[in-house]
């Protein structure tokens, strides 16, 4: 696992290159936007039949983050369920890894605009979380110090002389981080766009994913 | 059966006489099926609807009689036009419409209950016929189905559709008869196989006519060193243009057709009337250029393939070819479009592109002469469109298997298509065919208990018929100009190809439809463009379709490099030769050439396996994974059709090691899984079988909800589910298409012990070319990673900014 370790109000934070965050010493691991039950959703409107195979991979990746962290608490920032049904599209192989990774730790699931609704099987929801003098939710607020979030899902794409490379990524700067999504089966917005553009200072950090972080200056990036 | 009296007088009253394979045409119609070839302009068309034309005369009908398939639309309209003279002046009651993809939704609604005597369609159109409820009442009446430009439409998966569709419906027309057209082929019985069972199928030859008269064009100037598109012979093509009525000139693909257009009128100082025509421009454009064309108001039209096909253009009396026409049989189709109508020999003159195709435009000559046609036949079964007819036969209502299974198998290439696969097709459509099983309630077609197949919801039928159609357009973007209130409500001048659109900043400049623009935005898979009239374009890459050079014209030009026959050649080309000669070497047949060198801090391998685009393609691949075996860092590689080239970090001291050794097939399979070839491959299957939609009746894709990419599927599939359909589906067709395998395997066969290796300071006379091709390849590889790295040292430098 590589990491990149930053600061946010004063603590350190390590984005890793899956796309998890580690507060190492609140031992929280923090992901956001599972979207667990997407071709569940998009299969159910008739829309074709995509391979339903982003739930367990995305725990599987999931489960890897858990063994090398060895966390105390999960944070889910929202958008966990595709939608207020997606708990069908589990499995029992998937059920049973999501209960085994959730046991002996305390495990947040905070609502986003794809599951606004308390969860059934897996555990109650929460709108935010805060852990002085942090506050996870899943859309960043205006004006917020101290801030993790997801919801944008950033990317970001840079040329190389022969082709185009296209990450995840997490953008960070002295008050707020966002997340890059973390389920198999999601798409992404460019970290150029403006929905993110005025979330951020000039002096933002761009972190990419992939098999090793790495990191850009948000400034460069336009 | 003879033709009526009152149709006979008016073709004497035309002054017309039938040539003697329209009237064998004739005389034969109650054959069960019929093959005509003939070359371009022989009237085949006449031939083929003089039956039809008789039979409803002395039986008149309000029913569909003739069922009429052509691969392009504008052929079809085409027809429609030709057919409509006979029908007025005879003063016959037939009716006759096209059905295309242009035809509008009230019409077609209307063919479905009322269709016309004979109808004109694509497979495409007639596919989605055939998936509507009312398919037993509108066929049940047919008599005649004629498949024109046969040859073109069965060299690809749309002849697999095409005939899906007509096992289909020839249930409900037991007694139909079946009339290919067909331009000159080397094989007719092999075209004749998709008609009828073998040797049930008459095959008609026309008389092969005059030889055309073909010659290289005479410039003063000779061909670039490298490049494609010909622009140094633009002063001696205006003056052909000047000498001739109407001249055709073709090019290779649509990029080129665009910057030899700008260039073209740039140089027409005269202002002679000329036009652009190809397949990526607005249809509203396209038709404009037709209509002047058949007026006669044009001296002359840059186009593609997009005019390769039977249209009448009137008075061409010029079809120049620009660049190497990669097949012999292309060439002497292309060339046929001169004098359509006369029975004097047609004039054509070829330009090669860059001093290598000279050669083989050479070679294409002494072909036509010695009368040696190319074929490469397809013959695996597309999984993907099987699935496809599945979907669209359940649209149509319910159906046993084992019925459709049966029918499938009736058609030639299909007789030994085996029930697993059908079975395998048949479970995709259902439920997905995914190995882990769930989402019962959500399948797409279910089986009731007497074993029919149906829609789950037959409100989905819509959105199925919408996606179907086996070529792929889903990877272009419309191009629209920007209005002035900056809502994209301008006129749409054509379309990109999406990889090139999303590499656009904007302000950056590039061609289409003989205009530059200049790019604003992308914006819900539109590029927004404004005006930019002054400034020097970066080039649209639309790759259009590309061919492999044949076995036949790559023998040939090893041949004559081998045995240096080169007296015949022009000057400038010996010079050339001599100069690649004593600079490194010649390519033989009998030995593999590869030459390494250095050029800005890459290390370039250059292997001459002359086996045709697709085949030096795989070659690309099969270097770059033992690139990536042995440390060497490959970072991409380009192919052409007689050449590859190879790039990476490290210098490849030892480049026999890349082609030699036991296995060096095997482990293929692992690495083209992995490789973008095999994405994109996977990208168009995945959309003819239905997983991913082109496009949803009023739903629009925009910002985040954007579909993840069609990587992320074939990813997942790999990982959980390597044995599915699709994946299969995939590999059979990157192996046929892009990766040409049995070429590779002689290619191979033939380096075992024959590799010669020269090692060179700077790119030599024949690698040159392969520095400016375009559609390379990049190598998802630790390469990347390190450029990555540097890329983003060099960003945060520039910035000026410490990390």
């Amino acid at each position: 696992m590589n990491s990149y370790d930053f600061y946010l109000s004063g603590e350190k934070l390590s984005a890793l290159s899956s796309g998890g965050l580690y507060w190492s010493d609140k031992k929280i691991l923090c992901v956001s936007d599972l979207h667990f039950g997407k071709t569940h959703r998009l299969n159910r409107t008739g829309a074709g039949a995509l391979p339903p195979y982003e739930n367990i991979d995305t725990l599987k990746r999931l489960q890897a983050d858990i063994c090398a962290t060895n966390p105390s608490c999960v944070i889910c920032l929202g958008d966990s369920f595709d939608d207020r049904i997606a708990e069908q599209s589990f499995n029992n192989a998937e059920t049973h890894l999501l209960k085994i990774l959730q046991k002996d730790r305390d495990w947040i699931w905070i609502s986003g605009n794809h599951d606004p609704y308390p969860s059934l099987q897996f555990g109650e929801s929460i709108s935010s979380f805060s852990k002085s003098p942090i506050t996870f939710r899943h859309i960043a607020l205006k004006g917020e110090i101290g801030e993790i979030s997801g919801h944008y899902h950033p990317k970001i794409s840079i040329n190389l002389s022969n082709a185009q490379i296209t990450r995840a990524c997490f953008i960070a700067d002295q008050k707020r981080v966002i997340m890059p999504a973390y389920g198999t089966y999601t798409g992404g917005l460019s970290v150029r766009s403006d929905e993110i553009k005025v979330l951020f200072e000039n002096d933002a950090t761009v972190m990419l994913t992939g098999n090793k972080i790495r990191t850009v200056p948000y400034s460069s990036c336009f | 059966m003879h033709i009526p009296d009152k149709i006979s007088k008016w073709i004497r009253a035309k002054n017309w006489t039938l040539h003697e394979h329209q009237i064998r045409m004739f005389k034969s119609s109650e054959c069960s099926s019929q093959l005509l070839i003939a070359p371009t302009g022989s009237g085949k068309t006449l031939a083929g609807f003089l039956p039809t034309i008789a039979d409803l005369y002395l039986n008149p009908s309000q029913k569909l009689h003739t069922l009429y398939i052509s691969p392009l639309k504008a052929l079809a309209s085409d027809i429609k036009r030709n057919l409509e003279t006979p029908i007025e002046e005879l003063e016959l009651k037939i009716s006759v419409e096209d059905r295309t993809g242009d035809t509008k939704q009230s019409i077609k609604k209307k063919q479905r209950v009322i269709p016309p005597n004979i109808l004109l369609t694509t497979p495409e159109s007639l596919a989605l016929l055939m998936s509507y409820p009312e398919a037993p009442s509108i066929f049940s009446s047919l008599k005649r189905i004629i498949v024109d430009e046969i040859h073109a439409i069965t060299e690809s998966k749309r002849g697999d559709q095409l005939f899906l569709a007509i096992s289909n419906i020839r249930k409900y027309c037991l007694d139909a008869k079946i009339i290919g057209l067909s331009a000159t082929v080397n094989d007719p019985s092999l075209i004749a196989g998709w008609l009828a069972p073998t040797n049930d199928c008459d095959i008609i030859l026309s008389d092969p006519g005059l030889v055309p008269e073909i010659s290289i064009l005479a410039t003063s100037e000779p061909p670039p060193w490298a490049g494609a598109g010909g622009l140094y012979s633009i002063p001696e093509i205006i003056t052909e243009i000047e000498t001739h009525k109407t001249t055709l000139i073709f090019h290779n693909t649509r990029a080129q057709a665009e910057i030899f257009f700008h260039n073209l009128w740039l140089a027409n100082s005269k202002n002679l009337p000329i036009a652009i025509h190809h397949g990526s421009l607005d249809k509203e454009q396209r038709n404009h250029v037709e209509t002047a064309m058949v007026r006669g108001e044009l001296r002359a039209v840059v186009c593609t393939g997009s005019l390769d096909l039977g249209i009448d253009w009137g008075s061409v009396d010029l079809v120049i070819q620009i660049g190497a026409p990669r097949q012999v049989k292309r060439l002497i189709q292309r060339i046929g479009r001169a004098n359509h109508s006369h029975s004097g020999a047609s004039k054509g003159l070829i330009v090669p592109a860059n001093r290598l195709e000279v050669l083989e435009c050479f070679m294409a000559l002494d072909a036509i002469y010695e009368n040696k046609l190319d074929s490469e036949l397809q013959t695996q079964i597309p999984l993907d469109v099987i699935c496809q007819h599945l979907l669209l036969v359940a649209c149509a209502g319910p159906f046993m298997p084992l019925d459709i299974f049966n029918e499938i198998r009736t058609i030639e290439k299909y007789k030994n298509f085996n029930r697993e696969d059908f079975d395998q097709c048949l479970d995709f459509c259902i439920s997905g065919g995914y190995a882990l099983k769930k989402y019962n309630q959500w399948h797409r077609l279910i089986q009731t208990s007497n074993g029919a197949v149906k829609l789950r919801d037959p409100r989905i039928a819509n959105r199925l018929r919408m996606n179907a159609g086996t070529i792929q357009d889903s990877d272009t973007l419309k191009v629209r100009y920007k209005s002035k209130r900056g809502k994209s409500k301008g006129s749409t001048i054509g379309e990109v190809e999406e990889a090139f659109a999303v590499s656009l900043t904007p302000g950056d400049t590039f061609l289409i439809g003989g205009k530059i623009v200049k790019f604003e935005s992308l914006r819900e898979m539109v590029v927004e463009v404004s005006p930019r009239p002054e400034k020097k374009p970066k080039i649209a890459v639309f790759s259009g379709t590309k061919f492999s050079t044949s076995t036949l014209l790559c023998d040939r030009i090893l041949r004559t490099l081998e045995e240096k026959r080169w007296d015949n050649l022009p000057e400038y080309l010996c010079r050339w030769l001599e100069h690649q000669a004593s600079f490194s070497e010649l390519p033989q047949s009998n030995s593999v050439l590869i030459e390494t060198f250095p050029r800005n801090k890459l290390n370039y391998t250059c292997v001459y396996g002359f086996a045709g685009r697709n085949a030096q393609q795989t070659l690309g691949l099969l270097l770059t994974k033992r690139m990536e075996e042995l440390g060497l860092n490959p970072v991409g590689f380009v192919a052409n059709d007689y050449t590859t080239l190879v790039w990476g970090l490290t210098k490849v001291v030892e480049p026999k090691k890349l082609l030699q050794g036991e296995n060096i097939l095997r482990g293929l399979d692992l690495w083209l899984s992995n490789n973008a070839v095999m994405k994109r491959t996977f990208r168009a299957v995945a959309t003819v079988a239905g997983l991913i939609e082109r496009n949803l009746p009023g739903v629009k894709k925009s910002g985040r909800q954007a579909t993840f990419s069609s990587d992320i599927l074939y990813d997942t599939l790999l990982k959980y589910d390597p044995n599915h359909l699709l994946l299969k589906a995939t590999k059979i067709e990157a192996m046929q298409g892009l990766v040409d395998f049995g070429r590779i395997e002689n290619m191979l066969e033939k380096t075992k012990n024959h590799i010669t290796h020269v090692d060179l300071k700077r790119p030599s006379p024949f690698s040159a070319p392969l520095l400016l091709e375009a559609g390379r390849i990049p190598i998802h590889g630790s390469a990347i990673e390190l450029m990555l790295d540097s890329e983003i040292n060099s960003l945060i430098s520039d910035a000026g900014l410490e990390y």
